[in-house]
């Protein structure tokens, strides 16, 4: 039976709007499916559900007065464990701020909680978003609502889980290399990563700072439309958020893919992509055809260089971002006595880092040492030079391309914890589009022989946001799948 | 034993004295309660990101420009990596290769008259860190059991202005330092206060044989808190190494600390130990590219920089040694300007506002009630004869602390010079007849006696007499 948790953030702000049910029976639906099957998924580090009541007894009253109420009011919503939220603890998944209570929130939480939006929890993620299984989280991983033995993806596990499980409706995660868009895919919901800039990075805990773009978890495209209405525009917190005010995304959903030029990125359909993942990509593909869209193929030459340069990058802002983790100021400090403060320092790292964030904190401390710089990290951004060339000559003849967000779809807990390169490869088609800023969506598009869902990635240009929507819109419609994962029957 | 020439280059840091910090909205002031003025950014909270403060840019550009350094039109923020508990993010938001300011000079001069141009290499934009404070029951560093962090200076706006190895001498140095503090304070924007940190320096020296094109090895001095150390340190440095060579040792390349009690350096670290900052651009902060219009909008807006005021000021007439004192201070140059403006003649308008009116500002602690104004009349009535030199400084001091017009007060207390010949003729004539052994001792070659009879004069004139005329009217009486 469907309850009011698995309905989408529009179906049910249409029934608050009609006043067929109120925002606690919303919230208690939620919070009820969480209380019910989150000891098996694991999508929460902390959980709020006495301020989210509050907060629902509020808007009710608030509606009761007839004032009209913005599409995201009312909506139980989840937030990944790396945006700063004021008074409510705040992680990033680590030992060493396992107790921080930011004194802040976050500009993306601030916009949707000053709309109304009802905060349910904060969602267990990999280490500061570092990894792509969730499986880097020093409390646990996520469990995939659709095989409980596989992961959900990463680094936004927890985010894309809850959504799934109907434990939200909606939540934010934050996608440095993919990691909103590959957890959508591996989880069968959709994942939104759009123009860096476009929603401002202020109070997103950074890991690489030129990569980090704040993202969104929906069951539809609609709600990843209102929420992206409601999060863009700039701020003048972040200095790299982009001019302009915000804007109605959900204007112009409808208008379909007839004649749109979709171009099928050649690079990303080769070795290593599984069959089941080739075969549902391919046959959406089709339908896009079918919908009256240009198909052809793409190139993007550049892109087999496009995991290295990020796995210079990345790490090398990260070594940088993670340096203020010190146990001076706030979080986790290590015991005992010191010799001095910076062997304190080094202590509290130690003991408060996980391995993979220790390995990329040394990468990138290595790759921006004196007489490397030049070989490796400046040698990197060369390669996102050139791939962003690669992205512009691609859309001089095509409105988006497309792409599997994932070569695989859910794997099992463990089966890669031990070969980081193999964990790496997941990202391989994800990656492109931060190291370019362009936006990107994955949409579910069927399921592989297994019955685990598959994502569809669709890449448009820099602020193109409105053509990937509705090229997404359109081929959900079409699809019109039914993704309930088997953890709800 | 061989001269040596000793070569050095100065890296000053100025902290800006904008209403807020670098980075967030901060109020930048001195000397609050520890840790009062901070928030999630200057504190390095997860999460928070840096906005550059748009003053402050102005600021370093009018700095530039007024070293004659070139405006980049596409500069850079770098991250300096390294750890240090007063850093809250581990990092120094700076600049490294491409600086906001690039290149220009600054024109010392120098005590015996001469000019000396030092090139700018270098002004960039960086954060200031916060402050740690050791403690302990003996209270010594070493043996320190806690530190407190103060964080209220933690990214307040800082300028590095970096200049090129040109001076030769302590002196120079200490020239330049002076030179570069007076020109941040007119273009009013930092403290400049070496006791505040608000102006600190590090100096970069090194000696060679003359005639050497080589630099030899370089050594960093640093905690110099006045112009006064500086020059000590920088003396002291260069003797040091001097003996090193002379005793055929060799120098090392390192950073070394001035104790200003024991007058010595001290090695603090070599340059094996020395970090490796990892700069790199700094994702958070868009490119600096400021416009050619915005730049000129800034130019515009320079006030007279402080050697071309001491020029136009010796132009006038005012002899060097007066001019330097007179600039050296705001409220002098505001009544030097007020009175020359006012139609005084410059020269003894200088001599008034760096004499006597300092002497009345020092002793009160304040400026008193005085104008321009009353500069200008003080100058005008003595070289007019109205009033005495003595006369003026009454007058002054009176209008100092009442504020009352010189004219008034001249009126008031009498100080108005008797300057009539026929009545000081008359008061002459008596004097010559009341004292006819003095004027016999006069006529005798006793040339001195004049001042008696000259002060009898001005008993007899209730001290208003023109001193001059009276004596040219004795003098005249006596030789006929
Ligand atoms: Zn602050």
């Amino acid at each position: 039976m469907t309850e009011l948790c698995d309905l989408t953030g529009a179906e049910l702000s249409a029934k608050l709007a009609s006043g067929a049910v109120s925002a606690v029976e919303v919230l208690e639906s939620s919070l009820g499916r969480a209380d019910a099957i989150d000891d098996r998924v694991g999508a929460f580090l902390t959980r709020t559900p006495e301020l989210a009541l509050e907060r629902a007894e509020e808007l009710d009253v608030y509606r009761a007065t007839g004032a009209p109420l913005s599409p995201v009011a009312g909506i139980p919503t989840a937030l990944k464990d790396v945006f700063t939220t004021n008074g409510v603890r705040t992680t990033c998944a680590s030992l060493i701020l396992e107790n921080y209570v930011p004194p802040y929130d976050s500009t993306a939480w601030a916009r949707l909680s000053g709309d109304g939006a009802v905060l349910v929890g904060k969602t267990n993620c990999d280490e500061f978003a570092m990894g792509s299984s969730n499986e880097n989280s020093a409390f646990g991983p996520v469990h995939n609502p659709w095989d409980p033995t596989r992961v959900p993806g990463g680094s936004s596990g927890g985010s894309a889980a809850a959504v799934t499980a109907g434990e939200a409706v909606w939540a934010l995660g934050t996608d440095t290399g993919g990691s909103v868009r590959q957890p959508a895919s591996l989880c069968g919901v959709v994942g939104l990563k759009p123009t860096y800039g476009l929603i401002s990075r202020y109070g997103l805990i950074a890991f690489a700072s030129s990569l980090d773009t704040v993202g969104t978890l929906t069951r539809s495209v609609r709600d990843a439309a209102t929420l992206l209405s409601t999060l863009g525009g700039k701020d003048p917190r972040d200095a790299t958020s982009l001019d302009g005010d915000r804007l109605d995304y959900t204007a112009g959903l409808d208008d379909g893919v007839s004649g749109l030029r979709i171009g099928v990125v050649a690079e990303a359909s080769g070795e290593g992509v599984e069959p089941g993942v080739r075969a549902a990509v391919g046959a959406a593909v089709d339908r896009l055809a079918a919908l009256g869209a240009d198909i052809a193929e793409a190139h993007l030459p550049h892109a087999e260089y496009a995991l290295s340069a990020y796995y210079l990058i990345a790490p090398s802002e990260c070594s940088s971002n993670l340096a203020r983790y010190d146990g001076v100021r706030y979080g986790f400090r290590a015991g005992g006595a010191h010799a001095d403060s910076i062997a304190m320092m080094s202590e509290t790292r130690g003991q408060g880092f996980g391995a993979e964030v220790k390995r990329r904190v040394m990468l990138g401390t290595y790759a921006l040492s004196a007489g490397y710089y030049e070989a490796y990290y400046g040698q990197a951004q060369k390669v996102r030079t050139l791939i962003i060339r690669d992205y512009e000559t691609a859309f001089e003849g095509f409105d988006m391309l497309v792409s599997p967000t994932s070569p695989t779809t859910a794997f099992p807990i463990g089966a890669k914890v031990d070969d980081p390169m193999a964990m790496y490869l997941n990202d391989i088609f994800t990656i492109p589009a931060n190291l370019s800023g362009m936006p990107a969506i994955s949409v579910p598009c069927g399921t592989d022989a297994q019955g685990l869902p598959v994502g569809l990635q669709l890449t448009a240009p820099v602020l193109g946001e409105r053509t990937l929507l509705r090229a997404a819109s359109a081929l959900e419609a079409d699809l019109g799948l039914d993704l309930r994962p088997p953890v709800l029957a | 034993m061989a001269s040596w020439e000793t070569v050095i280059g100065l890296e000053c840091h100025v902290e800006l004295n904008t209403q807020t910090k670098m980075f967030c909205g901060c109020r930048n002031v001195f000397g609050a309660e520890p840790n009062t003025n901070t928030c999630p950014v200057c504190m390095g909270h997860p999460g928070s990101l840096p906005v550059p403060n748009a003053e402050a840019i102005r600021r370093i550009v009018k700095i530039g420009l007024a070293l004659d350094s070139a405006i980049a039109p596409h500069s850079l923020f770098h991250r300096k990596n390294y750890f240090y508990p007063d850093m809250p993010k581990n990092y120094q938001i700076s600049q490294y290769d491409l600086p906001i300011c690039v290149g220009g000079h600054l024109d010392i001069d120098l005590a015996d008259g001469s000019t000396k141009r030092v090139g700018i290499t270098r002004v960039h934009m960086e954060e200031d860190t916060g402050k740690t404070t050791h403690g302990s029951e003996s209270g010594r560093i070493h043996e320190a059991e806690y530190a407190l962090i103060d964080y209220n200076r933690a990214g307040v706006p800082l300028v590095e202005c970096v200049s090129e190895p040109d001076m030769r001498t302590a002196e120079e140095a200490a020239a330049y330092l002076r030179e570069l503090r007076a020109t941040l304070e007119v273009l009013d924007v930092s403290d400049v206060k070496m006791e505040e940190g608000s102006l600190r320096c590090d100096a970069n020296i090194s000696v060679r044989p003359p005639g050497s094109e080589v630099l030899g090895t370089k050594v960093e001095i640093k905690n110099m808190n006045s112009i006064r150390s500086l020059e000590r340190a920088l003396l002291y440095e260069a003797q040091r190494q001097i003996q090193t060579m002379e005793a055929g040792e060799r120098l090392v390349q390192e950073t070394r600390h001035w104790d200003e009690g024991s007058g010595m350096t001290t090695s603090m670290r070599s340059k094996e130990e020395a970090f490796d900052y990892r700069y790199f651009p700094e994702p958070d902060i868009p490119p600096l590219e400021p416009s050619d219009g915005w730049v000129e909008e800034i130019r515009a807006t320079l006030p007279e920089l402080p050697r071309a005021r001491r020029l136009r000021y010796e132009a006038l007439g005012v002899r060097s040694e007066v001019v330097r004192v007179l600039v050296a201070d705001r409220t002098s140059v505001m009544l030097f300007e007020g009175a020359v403006a006012a139609g005084a003649d410059p020269a003894p308008a200088a001599t008034w506002i760096t004499q006597d009116v300092a002497a009345l500002r020092n002793e009160t602690g304040s400026d008193g009630a005085l104008t321009a104004r009353h500069v200008a009349d003080i100058v005008r009535l003595v070289a007019d004869g109205t009033v005495s030199g003595a006369g003026a400084k009454q007058a002054l001091a009176d209008a100092f602390s009442s504020g009352a017009g010189i004219p008034e007060i001249v009126e008031r207390l009498k100080l108005r010079q008797v300057s009539d010949t026929d009545t000081l003729g008359t008061f002459a004539d008596e004097v010559i007849d009341e004292h006819p052994d003095v004027v016999e001792k006069f006529r005798g070659g006793k040339d001195g006696v004049i001042g008696f009879l000259v002060g009898q004069l001005m008993q007899k004139a209730g001290g208003a007499a023109n001193p001059k005329v009276a004596q040219e009217l004795l003098r005249e009486r006596l030789r006929g």
